[in-house]
């Protein structure tokens, strides 16, 4: 995530985030749950490819763990995913940037599952066993959805001019 | 790499101890208003709902609702007189008399996003009483247990949980056991049960109220399935949740004696539900006196 104050409309990214984690949250019939996009995630990899000289290691931690309150994970579990996929993001970003929008998302999914990588960790410390790939469905949909998501945050960043 | 560092010890801390459940429920809060907003388009539709529905729906409801209090009541009369009974047997066999539980009713307004953990947000908390701890029930039988407390709404944990067991008993002949949850929302194990039990498909399991959280005697679950292999130590049995875990919208929190002597001197918040209580049920109460405590 990017240094939310200075630079030019801020705000439109932290309004993206609170949209992102009320959809997190929303409630949704159990058998589809597993396909729900890591929308925080996508949200934030979206600014951090478009200003990754802004962004903040700290202000990423700190929402993980405003997701892990939200959702009622294990404290530190977003929090841990956000920040290690953030900082693989920012040592790609400039590879990434100059990908086709399928190619990113390729890329997009191999974050996203490692992301999900790492809530399946937490889960089997509490003793949870999780068997198959299933956990890799959320990388799916939201590599499916990133060429949308792409697309629509160019549009809000050129309406904004967000610097 | 510090921040990973961190993020780990977080996760190890809020796993294996207790110690960050005080921050846990004062940084709560800040979750009471998403869960406000995606409750909405569930609110615009019982709104909905309540406005435009037909006079000739509401009193066919109503009739349905009449004929359907009429069998209650008489199944209630029936129970008047069987708990009488079963007050005086209990009194001539000298043991403690069963104290009828305080309800409230609290309405569901989120469900756990991972999959992985059966779980629920409902909209009352702290300023209701809700304590942590506190068993949840529905319509159908026993949901789960209060995890997470704030000021506005709490955490309730399912039965179905992996983490979750409760201690059970089949109701036809009190053999006990540990209903553990499988992550399934439809299905529950029962832990170390030796081949030679005598427990068969379709037994009602009970709650024992051996761990001192459940309350005794509400429906837990029907056992499904018995397997007994002659090569394993104990038999699989799968049992399935009476309540419906996944459906129910409205729960009841049901709170234990300490807490009603606790709050005796409290005024009882408006929606606190007596329907159970003894006096209307047994109408002999007063002749057999006030219930006593263990």
């Amino acid at each position: 995530m990017i240094e939310l104050f200075g630079g030019h409309n801020r705000w439109v990214i932290l309004l993206a985030l609170l949209a992102a984690l009320t959809l997190a949250v929303y409630p949704l019939p159990l058998e589809w749950r597993w396909w729900r996009p890591e929308f925080v995630l996508l949200v934030v990899l979206y600014w951090v490819f478009t200003l990754p000289e802004h962004t903040s290691l700290t202000l990423v931690w700190l929402l993980g763990l405003a997701q892990d309150i939200v959702e009622g994970a294990p404290l530190g579990q977003h929090a841990l995913a956000l920040v290690v996929v953030t900082y693989i993001a920012l040592q790609s970003y400039r590879r990434v940037g100059n990908y086709a929008l399928w190619q990113q998302a390729c890329w997009i999914f191999l974050l996203v599952g490692i992301a999900q990588l790492t809530g399946n960790w937490v889960h089997s410390l509490t003793g949870g066993n999780v068997s198959g790939l299933q956990f890799l469905y959320p990388a799916l949909t939201s590599a499916l959805l990133w060429p949308f998501c792409f697309r629509g945050f160019e549009a809000l960043r050129h309406r904004y001019r967000i610097q | 790499m510090f921040f990973s560092i961190a993020a780990v010890g977080l996760i190890l801390v809020s796993l294996y101890t207790d110690w960050l459940d005080p921050v846990r429920s004062k940084l709560g809060v800040i979750a009471e208003p998403f869960y406000w907003v995606t409750n909405i388009p569930e609110r615009i539709g019982e709104w909905g709902d309540d406005t435009f529905t037909s006079r000739q729906a509401l009193q066919e409801e109503n009739e349905a609702l009449k004929s359907e209090l009429l069998i209650l009541q008489r199944k209630l009369q029936q129970m008047a007189a069987l708990a009488a009974e079963n007050v005086r047997l209990r009194r001539l066999l000298g043991s403690s008399d069963m104290l009828q539980d305080n309800v409230l009713v609290a309405e569901l307004v989120g469900v756990s996003p991972n999959p992985l953990s059966h779980s629920v947000v409902i909209n009352k908390g702290r300023s209701d009483g809700v304590y942590d701890g506190q068993p949840v029930l529905d319509a159908f039988g026993l949901m789960g247990q209060v995890v997470e407390v704030t000021p506005g709404s709490s955490r309730v944990l399912l039965i179905t949980d992996s983490n979750h067991a409760l201690p059970v008993q089949v109701n036809r002949n009190g053999v006990r056991a540990i209903a553990e949850g499988t992550g399934h929302i439809n299905r529950l194990r029962l832990r170390h049960v030796s081949n030679t039990t005598d427990i068969r498909e379709g037994d009602t399991l009970v709650s024992s109220g051996l761990g001192e959280r459940f309350p005794v005697g509400y429906p837990v679950a029907e056992v499904e399935k018995v397997v007994r292999d002659p090569g394993q130590a104990f038999s699989t049995v799968i049992a399935r949740p009476m309540a419906r875990l996944d459906r129910s919208r409205h729960l009841l929190l049901v709170f234990g004696k300490e807490q009603q002597e606790q709050q005796g001197g409290k005024e009882p918040s408006e929606e606190r539900d007596e329907l159970n209580n003894q006096s209307e049920v047994v109408p002999e109460a007063g002749l057999i006196g006030e219930p006593t405590d263990d």
